[in-house]
């Protein structure tokens, strides 16, 4: 067992590393950062003085060397728009993408879950139907359209929540709804295809022919070997929706980290992007790593590898 | 089915629009701004009302259709065509080049799509072409993981086998015996990820850093309703339902495909 954390935990260093090349390169290369940081009509002098004060005009393996070995420190750099320090940006505006995006993931286990075992249970119904009209709608919903039809009912129609901006604990309400819109299907999906599947298996047909009452079958038995899949379904989606937080919170104004993203790429402040970009891969990447994790441990059919 | 329905129309509607509908959609009235539709108000010159730079909403809508299908279109083949071959790649060589590539999707899936393709619109200049380049060297990874599982479906197949034993190159193995047997899972994924496309493309242009104004995109029609959301909501309803249409139409065919190729009615 030790043997496969290690050789997991080698692996995902080594994305994280590969991460931190492609953050760092696209942000060099796509573009050349001193004219962008100068201004289009600044002239040769101001962007090579620019160039200089940014370190810019170092090579691009030094600037990386460089920039890797602040981040090993601690040290995200300054703003270049605000001047304070990154880390200190990341670390005020994380709670609140952090409170969203597990607020979001709660509500999509609790709508997706329950309702994918009834579609299982009770296959080509109507509830089934529903659900997967339901997941069809969720797939195709633009969030960004999806939020502005929310703030629409609830805020401007029925005055129950507020617009946007960030405070109380219903500026959080539709941001929420919104954002797990993002892994409802894929989750009610995965829910509903791995319980028709366990529930068509030998086990199951064992426990129904002991006579054990259908609820305890479905929940106790079948439910435990489903949910296997989901787990790490669960955390990639909550990598996908703390990616997607970018689109809603920009729409509700809501002051977290995807927000600042946002901003910081309309003002050029690269270094806040940069900062923020790797700190989501990497927590992917630790979400990801933490979900093979539960996976051994739960089936301990994997733990062969 | 009722995707393919949907579909064909939005489709045949907006590459026939110049024709359907002859209006420019950047022609600005400034006298004509922010008329309603037809259904609430407005009259037949302009079915779907104006925005509020006075240009009519229904050919805005269409040519915007056109943009979606577009970079839609372009997008899904340029990641279809790096995530298939490295797929192929991975799936019939196996070993090392399988490892590097799995290792290659990982780490592509670890990074957070919206963001690096702000980024790299916002350095590069957003543009139509930028917005297919980006959204299709980011795309490929779903390609990639089921052309993978299906070639490892079918290279072990016995015809596989006898142009091996024929002495067939690997390419020519490849495209002659591989890939014709893995495009039923590559068309349902490639429809799939249109949508996806489509979506993405969406959300750039709403946040200003997709296709930029004066051309007309589904996403930068919501974004600039956005404003007028409280009198004259129908300005994001229009544009942000097309955006459902077209893609939900566009899953239902892929779900419908699958299901052609897969009657197992596997999920």
């Amino acid at each position: 067992m030790t043997a496969l954390i290690l050789r997991r935990l080698l692996l995902s260093a080594l994305v994280a590393l590969t991460v931190s090349i492609v953050v760092f390169g696209v942000l060099r290369l796509s573009g050349d950062l001193a004219i962008t940081l100068a201004g289009e009509r600044a002239s040769e002098a101001v962007i090579q003085e620019i160039r200089i004060q940014y370190g810019l005009d170092r090579s691009l393996p030094v600037q990386y060397a460089a920039w890797l070995g602040d981040l090993l420190r601690g040290d995200f750099g300054n703003s270049y728009y605000t001047n304070e320090p990154v880390g200190q940006l990341l670390a005020d505006k994380l709670p609140i993408t952090a409170t969203l995006g597990l607020a979001a993931i709660v509500l999509a286990i609790a709508v997706a879950v329950p309702l994918g075992v009834a579609a299982a249970v009770w296959p080509n119904t109507w509830i089934d139907r529903a659900c997967q009209g339901l997941a069809l709608i969720g797939q195709a919903m633009p969030a960004f359209w999806l939020s502005l039809l929310l703030m629409l009912l609830f805020a401007v129609q029925l005055r129950w929540l507020p617009v946007s901006g960030t405070g109380t604990w219903k500026h959080f309400v539709m941001p929420t709804l919104a954002l797990s819109t993002y892994a409802i299907p894929a989750i009610m999906r995965l829910t509903r295809g791995g319980m028709i599947e366990v529930l068509q298996s030998d086990y199951v047909r064992m426990a129904r022919a002991k006579g054990l009452p259908g609820r305890t079958v479905v929940f106790k038995h079948a439910l435990r070997n489903a949910l296997l899949p989901v787990v790490a379904l669960t955390a990639v989606q909550l990598g996908f929706m703390l990616g997607g937080s970018v689109v809603i919170e920009s729409v509700f104004a809501l002051q977290g980290v995807g927000y600042l993203a946002w901003e910081s790429i309309l003002r050029n402040d690269f270094i806040v992007v940069q900062a923020i970009v790797l700190m989501l891969s990497l927590f992917y990447v630790l979400l990801t790593f933490l979900a093979d994790l539960v996976n051994a441990w739960l089936d301990p059919r994997l733990r062969a590898h | 089915m009722a995707g393919i329905g949907v579909f064909l129309v939005l489709a045949v509607a907006s590459i026939a629009a110049p024709w359907l509908w002859p209006v420019d959609p950047l022609a600005q009235e400034l006298t004509n701004r922010l008329r309603p539709p037809v259904w609430l108000g407005g009259d037949w010159m302009h079915p779907l009302g104006t925005d509020d730079l006075g240009r009519d909403m229904l050919s805005r809508l269409l040519h915007g259709g056109r943009v979606s299908l577009l970079i839609g279109l372009s997008a899904t083949v340029i990641s279809g065509i790096i995530g298939s071959a490295l797929g192929l790649i991975a799936g019939y060589f196996r070993g090392r080049a399988d490892s590097v590539i799995m290792f290659l999707i990982n780490a592509r899936l670890s990074m957070p799509l919206i963001l690096i393709a702000l980024v790299v619109v916002s350095l590069a200049g957003s543009s139509l072409q930028m917005v297919i380049l980006v959204l299709g060297f980011l795309l490929w990874d779903r390609f990639a993981v089921v052309v993978r599982a299906a070639t490892l479906q079918v290279r072990g197949q016995e015809f596989v086998l006898a142009a091996q034993v024929a002495g067939a190159s690997s390419t020519r193995i490849l495209w002659s015996e591989i890939l014709p047997n893995v495009f039923g899972p590559l068309v349902v994924v490639a429809t799939l990820e249109m949508a996806h496309a489509i979506l993405l493309e969406a959300a750039l242009s709403f946040l200003g850093l997709g296709v930029q104004p004066p051309t007309p995109s589904w996403g930068l029609m919501v974004a600039e309703g956005k404003k007028h959301l409280l009198f004259s909501s129908w300005m994001i309803n229009i544009p942000g339902f097309a955006i459902f249409a077209l893609v939900l139409s566009i899953n239902l065919i892929g779900d419908g495909i699958r299901d052609i190729a897969a009657p197992d009615g596997r999920h």
